[in-house]
């Protein structure tokens, strides 16, 4: 039972979730590669962790299927899943053993090389001297070593991780990012991973969905998502955006269009513009602005209003002639500076400019991003 | 503490830790003090007493008559027996009772579970002899609990294995039992309830996660989990009800005596104190050694 190789992707097929008074999830098609480290990006309410329940069959579908490979696991329990979930809050078996934590999941399945792997498993999270503790008397990056421990050593079809790092401090928590990568690397399971912190997503995940009230905004590999955002939401919740109302002029070449800013043209990828919109958000990261007109050919003039300093990078907001502030973020590399109350040009290229429908709320997902993220 | 006494200068501080020194064994002192006078002195009392020879009429004399226990266990050791059989039957019948119970209240009841807990309390609203007189009323002839049980054919039944003696419900070893476990359910539901009530229950999610069925997570999570709270609530439910005499006296006959009730009668009305106050210790020391061997057994001190 153990031995299957056979696992397959999984794939959720119109899952819903709906409660009295709201719908958690809106039914949601997804397929997951096996083997890919994929993350359920979004802030908290947007579904993303009904979604990890309901493959982990610890929460019952409205409606909808899940398949892994062939098989549809939709009405098993939870305890017949080979899906083995990481929790928020580790939830490690206060009354057992390290060991005997991790060897639960072998015993039930009654494995007869359960300490063995256990002890395997152990070394990989490099915990094998703590095997005899009882898991309080470990630290918090330790724990979340035995959880990770306790779900991987069943090799499950799919492996879920509920925020786990969320407990951790942030160095901890880098350094338990890299850990699990490699250890996703070096054991080849599927990992779903929940979290509300983009930078976690962006560092760890193949693929990323981006979810936001109950529906998935978009998904991609995190350099996609980042550099064409397809809804203010994903551009203001993954890093910060510069949105500027624009509307696009007629016209234009293959390669290249202009877009009318409050009396300026300005020039943008024609492959990142929307089919059949006209009034757009115009959009540029921070750091792909540059202070003077050596960015690209597009230019804007602006007071700065403030300056801050942060070491590798220092962070300006440019004030334009109608009011807007843009944010501009200058790598400290000794080139362009700028004082506060100067006049500055802004400049940026024409392929760093993406376009979204003005239709949507510009600041949707600003909100919502977790500042020690 | 520590910076109040960096912070103060010359004699003050000084006098304050001095102060702070033996407030502790202030704390201590009344409840001490109502242990020397409330418990030790009559422990002390009724083990000189049961070594003394005479009578109410003549005086005691101090004999060191250590042959009287001896005499105490071959007079009365079936009521003996019966008290920790009873007691015993009692507090596992309240525990099967009062464990669904509890983990009902605990982790599934909600805004609901003050008030569940508050009508768990509520009998102790009423005395103890009130509640126990009321269940002879229940199980009266003419009501309909014996008509039932009888058109049931559940009196057959309890008489066929020994507990009740003929076709009524009261005056047998059955409505002993029966009270002895509804007087002491309380005491088993409340500790049970405050160690299911802190059972996380994510702690039972990650059990069905790891591939355990609901009866393997109970046994392996739950259950041992709760093991503080299964220990205190059988202490609480044994202890009182292996020296209890009101039950036996008002449910049962004299064929369900138990050890209370002769403690009872030697004590108020057969007036051979050095008798009773041996009794009382055999019966002290009985539930001592059980219970440390039980504690023992069960291994909880790490999860107290």
């Amino acid at each position: 039972m153990m031995d299957r190789q056979e696992k397959g992707d999984l794939s959720l097929v119109a899952l819903t979730k709906s409660f009295a008074t709201f719908t958690a999830v809106h039914p949601l098609d997804l397929t997951i590669p096996q083997g890919s480290f994929f993350a359920l990006l979004g802030p908290s309410g947007c579904g993303k962790t009904t979604t990890l329940r309901m493959i982990a069959g610890l929460e019952e579908p409205s409606g909808g299927r899940i398949h892994i490979g062939d098989a549809d696991i939709t009405g098993t329990k939870a305890h017949q899943r080979n899906v083995n979930t990481v929790f928020q809050s580790y939830a490690l078996f206060p009354h057992m053993t390290v060991l005997d934590n991790v060897m639960f999941g072998l015993r039930r399945r009654g494995d007869k090389q359960a300490r063995a792997k256990a002890d395997d498993i152990l070394e990989l999270v490099q915990l094998g001297q703590v095997a005899g503790k009882k898991p309080t008397q470990l630290s918090g990056g330790m724990q979340q070593r035995v959880a990770l421990a306790r779900a991987l050593v069943n090799r499950p079809d799919v492996l879920l991780l509920d925020e786990p790092l969320g407990a951790l401090d942030l160095k901890l928590r880098r350094q338990m990012q890299m850990e699990l990568k490699r250890i996703q690397q070096e054991v080849g399971l599927t990992f779903i991973h929940v979290t509300h912190d983009q930078e976690e997503a962006m560092t760890m995940a193949d693929s990323i969905a981006v979810m936001n009230t109950g529906r998935i905004e978009q998904l991609g590999d995190p350099a996609t998502l980042y550099e064409q955002p397809r809804s203010t939401f994903v551009a203001n919740f993954l890093g910060q955006s510069n949105l500027v109302r624009a509307r696009v002029n007629p016209g234009g070449t293959d390669h290249i269009v202009t877009v009318r800013v409050h009396d300026t043209d300005l020039e943008m990828a024609r492959e990142h513009l929307p089919e059949g919109v006209d009034d757009v958000w115009l959009g540029v990261r921070p750091e792909k602005l540059r202070l003077g007109e050596a960015g690209g050919p597009n230019h804007l003039r602006g007071i700065v209003r403030d300056v801050s300093f942060s070491g590798v990078a220092t962070q300006y907001s440019v004030e334009m002639p109608w009011g807007q502030e843009l944010i501009v973020v200058q790598q400290n590399d000794g080139t362009a500076r700028a004082a506060l109350g100067e006049t500055v040009s802004v400049s940026w290229a024409a392929h760093h400019g993406f376009a979204l429908d003005a239709s949507q709320d510009a600041e949707a997902g600003a909100e919502l991003v977790d500042d020690h993220g | 503490m520590a910076e109040t006494a960096v912070l103060s200068t010359g004699s003050a501080a000084p006098r304050s830790r001095r102060r702070r020194n033996w407030v502790p064994y202030a704390l201590l002192l009344p409840g001490l003090l109502w242990l020397v006078v409330f418990f030790v002195l009559p422990m002390v009392t009724l083990a000189s007493q049961s070594l003394q020879e005479g009578n109410v009429d003549d005086g005691y004399v101090f004999t060191f008559n250590v042959g009287i226990y001896l005499d105490a266990l071959k007079q009365y050791w079936p009521q003996y027996l019966r008290s920790l059989l009873y007691a015993g039957t009692a507090t596992v019948l309240a525990l099967l009772l009062a464990y669904p119970l509890a983990y009902f209240i605990a982790q599934k009841a909600g805004r609901h579970k003050n008030l569940l807990l508050v009508l768990v309390i509520a009998p102790f609203f009423t005395s103890f002899l009130i509640r126990t007189l009321a269940w002879r009323t229940i199980l009266s002839d003419d009501w309909f609990v014996t008509q039932w049980a009888q058109a049931l054919h559940i009196t057959d039944l309890l008489q066929a294995v020994g507990l009740t003696a003929n076709d009524s419900l009261l005056s047998s070893r059955f409505a002993v039992i029966m009270g002895l476990t509804y007087n002491f359910l309380p005491f088993m539901i409340l500790p049970l309830y405050t160690s299911l009530e802190r059972l996380d229950p994510r702690l039972i999610e990650a059990a069905g996660d790891l591939y355990a069925s609901p009866w393997q997570t109970f046994r392996k999570v739950t259950w041992p989990l709760s093991l503080p709270g299964v220990v205190a609530g059988t202490l609480l439910t044994f202890i009182p009800a292996a020296g209890d005499f009101i039950n036996a006296r008002l449910l049962g006959t004299t064929q369900t005596t138990m050890i209370g009730s002769v403690i009872d009668s030697q004590f108020l009305r057969v007036l051979d104190y050095p008798l009773a106050a041996a009794l009382s210790f055999i019966l002290l020391i009985t539930i001592v050694s059980l219970v440390s061997v039980y504690v023992r057994r069960a291994g909880t001190e790490e999860l107290l």
